[in-house]
């Protein structure tokens, strides 16, 4: 069941969306978040809706796939939507039991909430699924790059990001087996009281933490082997190159966002 | 001719106060040799590779990679390019989420040209037979796989010497195969110097040069078949002997005559042939 967390992994392909820049999709990605974000009425999420629709169009990439990358985020999207139903109190009460009151708002609130959060998932996990994490990380340390004047270490920074992204299976893989290994001892991980559930939770955390430091001790000497040593004078075997595939698609991007903010506007 | 690798005298402890871990070990190897080093856990094999390519500097006496001395801090990335290292874990090697990503990784850090970076990439990854891989993220390979890229992300650099601490320890016996076949091409088809830590009696049979470590010194520096005839000095010091040379000792103990220097299976199975017949 942990092995199911496909966000941040990438699967590779050829299609339009794969070979773009990805430092024009970073820029793109972040232009949606904020036209998810600012639009507030129903039509400015249709807009929103269509343009990740495209998106996932031109991709290549089967919505099997976006079904999947949603299963860890019910729990939250359940969450929001119960406190969206019971907190908002204005608008037309559509039911009523005692001082349990959900109104018409609420509903419409909460529809509009789960659209908003399932949008911005599928946006942003598009943008991991046809980016390799290296051309991910090559595109935040190209970004930043003027930070290096305020002697910000943007490309250490860069390859941590790199070694994160590596070790999630990694480490996903291991707490299955410490898991396992722990039940096969007896250990009881779903049941109980809050107070059973954290205690649950130490014989894991603990040896996977102690793994992820001796990890980082052996990763850190092999990458000393090769010659490791730091961002200075580092050369990129893939190099960024932008063509008109990217202008284009940022073009189209801030017209929706433009769009956006018209129909908020009038609204 | 001078040696490719040099210890010299070497010492080494790992804090002032510690014990000599390695004491007064002289090693030589030569260019194109392919060697086993053996000993029991904690004999200091691993201490020593790092000694190699300069992870970790002599105490006392000095360390010579292709004439440097390791010492010399202006090398060392010259170094470390001569001598690449393999680790026993493939997972904990693998830098980047992509196969080909991570073979560049050295390259990259030696600022290679891209256009160079990709060739030798393709290249390495060729003659590790992973080319078709290239797009694969690691954790969808096999540990057999994972450890043969992280050897083509070590020849991308094109090394003169790989030492190898341990490579086949964490893999089933069909990852063991491939990654031993791998490396035995490599230095017949690419003239690569091998050290190959291992505790497979069996992989170090096949080496043309066998070395045995105990408590920071060597102990023995011959062929296999010189090395393994002595069985009881490697029992004395925590190590096994193969399989064959095993059943040569105990028959000879219950009376026969047989030559102690077998180490192959063939030879051992001819010897007993002409035994019984
Ligand atoms: N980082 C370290 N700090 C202190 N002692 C170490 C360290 N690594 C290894 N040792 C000690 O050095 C000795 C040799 O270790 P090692 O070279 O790893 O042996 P081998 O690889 O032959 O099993 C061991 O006794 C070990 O405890
Ligand atoms: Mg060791």
């Amino acid at each position: 069941m942990i092995k199911d967390i496909t966000l941040g992994q990438y699967f590779p392909g050829n299609s339009v969306v794969h070979r773009m820049d990805a430092r024009f999709k970073l820029v793109i990605t972040m232009l949606f978040i904020v036209m998810l974000f600012i639009g507030s009425n129903t039509i400015a999420l249709e807009v929103g809706f269509v343009f990740t629709a495209m998106a996932y169009l031109c991709s290549s990439i089967p919505v099997k796939l976006i079904a999947k990358s949603m299963k860890p985020i019910l729990p939250i999207l359940a969450l929001t939507t119960i406190l969206n139903l019971f907190m908002i109190t204005s608008g037309m009460p559509l039911f009523q039991w005692k001082f349990i009151a959900i109104t018409d708002e609420a509903v419409e609130t909460s529809v509009f909430m789960i659209v908003r959060i399932l949008l911005l998932i599928a946006g942003t996990s598009l943008l991991t699924y046809t980016t390799s994490p290296v051309a991910l990380t090559d595109a935040i340390e190209r970004l930043l790059s003027p930070l290096k004047r305020f002697k910000l270490p943007v490309s250490e920074l860069a390859m941590m990001m790199t070694i994160a992204l590596r070790f999630i299976p990694t480490l996903i893989e291991e707490t299955d087996k410490i898991m396992s290994a722990q039940k096969a001892r007896g250990a009881d991980m779903d049941g109980g009281k809050l107070k059973d559930k954290v205690k649950a939770v130490i014989p894991i955390i603990i040896p996977l933490f102690v793994s992820a430091v001796r990890r980082a001790g052996e990763l850190a000497t092999a990458m000393e082997c090769r010659c490791y040593r730091g961002g200075e004078g580092r050369t990129r075997m893939r190099q960024l190159k932008s063509g008109a595939a990217d202008y284009v698609s940022l073009a189209i991007t801030v017209f929706f966002l433009a769009a956006v903010i018209f129909i908020n506007a009038i609204d | 001719m001078e040696a490719f690798a040099k210890a010299e005298k070497l010492d080494f402890r790992y804090s002032d106060d510690d014990r000599l871990v390695l004491s007064g070990l002289d090693i030589s190897f030569e260019e194109g040799e392919f060697t086993a080093v053996l000993g029991h856990n904690g004999c200091g094999k691993s201490t020593l590779a790092k000694h190699m390519n300069a992870i970790l500097l002599p105490s006392g006496g000095a360390v010579y990679i292709d004439g440097i001395d390791t010492k010399d801090e202006d090398k060392i990335f010259d170094i470390r390019q001569k001598v690449g290292m393999v680790f026993q874990n493939p997972d904990n090697q693998i830098v980047a989420s992509i196969v080909e990503e991570d073979v560049a990784f050295a390259l990259e850090n030696l600022g290679v040209e891209p256009s160079e970076i990709r060739r030798r990439v393709d290249e390495a990854l060729k003659a590790v037979n992973m080319y078709e891989y290239r797009n694969h993220a690691p954790h969808q390979l096999s540990g057999g796989q994972k450890q043969r890229v992280a050897i083509a992300g070590i020849i991308a650099m094109r090394p003169k010497c790989i030492v190898m601490d341990e490579p086949t320890a964490m893999l089933d016996p069909v990852g063991r195969k491939e990654v031993m076949a791998t490396v035995k091409r490599l230095n017949e088809e690419y003239g690569i110097t091998i050290i190959l830590i291992t505790h497979y009696m069996e992989e170090a049979a096949k080496c043309r040069r066998v070395i045995v470590m105990d408590k920071g010194k060597i102990l023995l520096d011959d062929t296999p078949s010189e090395v393994f005839s002595q069985v009881e000095l490697m029992k004395s010091v925590g190590l096994d002997v193969p399989q064959v040379t095993e059943l040569v000792y105990e028959l000879n103990k219950s009376g026969l005559k047989l030559d102690t220097h077998i180490i192959t299976e063939e030879e051992c199975a001819d010897a007993l042939i002409e035994l019984l017949s």
